[in-house]
């Protein structure tokens, strides 16, 4: 059942990713931030930790679960460190994410050949 | 064969395809949720090896990155993302996809203008507001613990 709740829920926050550009146009920059922020709110509000717990990958691999990783991690290091973590938390918790795709890239970048992007 | 214009509108909607934005969703919702499955499989996995949650959400996440950034250079991750749409884009994948992607079409620019540079033309406003978001949060949370008990 895991599997099947990660593909519905995953698969539906695409499908409204989807909307968004069809019908308003937004571009790709725009919706990979508009879901980044939408999932520090969601995640602020408390609705996101039970979405996670019942889908798992499936609202955690989205960019809205960047998101609630973000959030998450300033409310353990506001905990610990009072208001600096504040300033602390945030780049904690995305580290892995952030830099495996930097390290990626760039290792990439090195030994690739570009090609057309389409 | 006689037909007015009711009857036509009925005909042509049986037999045309499906309306663009419903073949997009489809597409979205396979391919977003066959990638959040993928995620789910490599998170069970690094679980079954001992690795803790947190350690297990950062594993899976690299995993995916490192999977996205080899299917970017191979030119097949564009490929899918043109009938896919926000299925390969919503995906962490696609982020690591948005900073591959450039890092190497830039290349010849040079590593500090080129590479460097480049790899946050999409990256960098999802960090920029991405972290804003979470100070804003952080601040609010540092002011409202005393009333919501943390």
């Amino acid at each position: 059942m895991n599997f099947v709740w990660a593909f519905v829920v995953g698969g539906l926050i695409c499908v409204v990713g989807q909307l968004l550009m069809d019908y308003t146009g937004m571009t790709p920059a725009r919706i990979l931030v508009a879901y980044v922020v939408a999932g520090v709110v969601l995640s602020a509000l408390g609705w996101y930790d039970p979405l996670a717990e019942f889908a798992g990958a499936g609202a955690t691999v989205p960019l809205l679960g960047f998101g609630h990783l973000l959030a998450q991690g300033v409310v353990d290091a506001v905990e610990q460190q009072g208001l600096l973590g504040a300033l602390t938390g945030g780049f904690t918790a995305a580290a892995g994410g952030v830099t495996a795709s930097l390290t990626v890239g760039f290792l990439l970048s090195l030994v690739a050949k570009s090609r057309d992007q389409n | 064969m006689k037909m007015d214009n009711q009857t036509y509108d009925e005909m042509r909607k049986k037999a045309s395809p499906p309306s663009p934005v419903v073949r997009d969703c489809l597409w979205a919702f396979f391919v977003g949720g066959a990638i959040c499955c993928a995620g789910e499989g490599l998170g069970t996995l690094y679980r079954a090896l001992g690795f803790t949650l947190t350690d297990a959400g950062t594993l899976t996440s690299a995993t995916l990155v490192a999977l996205s950034g080899l299917f970017t250079a191979l030119g097949w991750y564009q490929k899918l993302a043109a009938k896919a749409g926000a299925g390969t884009l919503v995906p962490i994948t696609g982020f690591a996809n948005a900073v591959v992607s450039p890092a190497i079409e830039f290349r010849s620019e040079g590593l500090v203008p080129g590479v460097g540079a480049k790899m946050f033309i999409i990256a960098g406003p999802v960090i920029v507001y991405g972290m804003l978001a979470s100070v804003a949060w952080g601040v609010l949370y540092h002011v409202l613990r005393p009333w919501i008990g943390g």
